[in-house]
């Protein structure tokens, strides 16, 4: 299926959860917060939050700044 | 002489606010925050990179995190990074940044108070960065901001307190936490920032791009304290130019 990452349209495997998707792109999932289709996913769903085709998501952690 | 700083229903012993950009190695960053004394520590939200280790690995778990809406261009950008920040499960503070110029990277007024108006009542503790313009900073606490955070001069100059007067204002007129915010070069023009009543410093570029970082960690700290003490103690009358000088030694019992 097709999904939105952080800007880039990619083909995934269907049947993937939010933790599936952080796993395969080697992400720390203690770490980042992850919004799907514009709505914050709580990182107690990772697990069981299941991905549709054409979502958009959008990984993302604290990084340096001032 | 008690000195408390309050700030967001939480006491904070230090003064200086600092930040997690631009060092040359992130593993700096531990040592910095024991020299600097600071308890609240600024970090920025950006998607995440493959292979990418993000930065609050790197800052004692003690630190009060302040992350900043860094990347907005408005009110709506600034609300969905505050909203991340959150779901990240470090506090609810917020330094809101809401910025299109692209090459003075001047905060937008009008976007920041509208940003901080709908990050208030979502219970966020907002500190919103802006110019030290008296309506822009009016705007903000009656939207109910915990402090406001105006520059000095732009974003990463060092330039120091270019905007000195206009701080002097917002420190007199305002009933919030006047923390001055970018643009502070040295640690002396921290201090004046203190001496002249600023609540407290945020210091990042100065810091981060000495040769040096831990040590200048620490000489800002010192500025800081002694700028606050000298705030604390009022400082003395000055003569205006022409008036004439007055000797500190008695002008009596001369020997002759």
């Amino acid at each position: 299926m097709l999904l939105t990452v952080n800007g880039e349209q990619g083909d995934y495997a269907d049947d993937l959860t939010v933790a599936g998707l952080l796993d395969q792109r080697g992400h720390d999932a203690a770490v980042v917060v992850v919004e799907r289709n514009g709505g914050i996913v709580p990182a107690a769903d990772f697990a069981t939050t299941r991905l549709e085709a054409g979502d958009v998501l959008e990984l993302v952690q604290f990084v340096g700044g001032g | 002489m008690e000195d408390k700083f309050i700030l967001g229903g939480v006491e904070l012993k230090s003064r200086l606010f600092i930040g997690t950009g631009k060092y040359s190695a992130d593993n700096l960053i531990p040592a910095v925050c024991e020299a600097s004394g600071a308890e609240v520590i600024t970090v920025a939200m950006r998607r995440v990179e493959k292979g990418q280790q993000g930065i609050v690995a790197h800052i004692p778990r003690s630190m009060r995190l302040l992350p900043n809406t860094s990347g907005a261009r408005t009110a709506d950008e600034a609300v969905r990074l505050a909203r991340l920040a959150r779901a990240a499960g470090c506090g609810d503070w917020i330094k809101i940044e809401v910025i299109s110029d692209v090459r003075h990277l001047l905060p937008d007024g009008y976007e920041t108070a509208k940003a901080t108006e709908a990050l208030v009542k979502e219970g966020f503790t907002v500190l919103p960065y802006i110019n030290p313009d008296l309506y822009v900073a009016r705007a903000c606490v009656d939207a109910g901001a915990a402090a406001v955070m105006p520059l000095g001069a732009p974003i990463g100059t060092n330039r120091g307190l270019r905007t000195k007067e206009m701080i002097g204002i917002l420190i007199d007129e305002l009933d919030v936490p006047v923390v001055v915010d970018a643009g502070i070069g040295r640690p002396s023009q921290a201090c004046e920032a203190m001496e002249m009543g600023a609540a407290a410093c945020l210091v990042n570029t100065a810091i981060a791009s000495s040769a040096d970082p831990v040590r200048m960690a620490a000489a800002f700290r010192a500025a800081v304290e002694a700028g606050r003490n000298a705030w604390l103690a009022g400082a003395g009358a000055v003569k205006a130019p022409g008036e004439a000088a007055e000797a500190s030694s008695p002008l009596t019992g001369f020997l002759r």
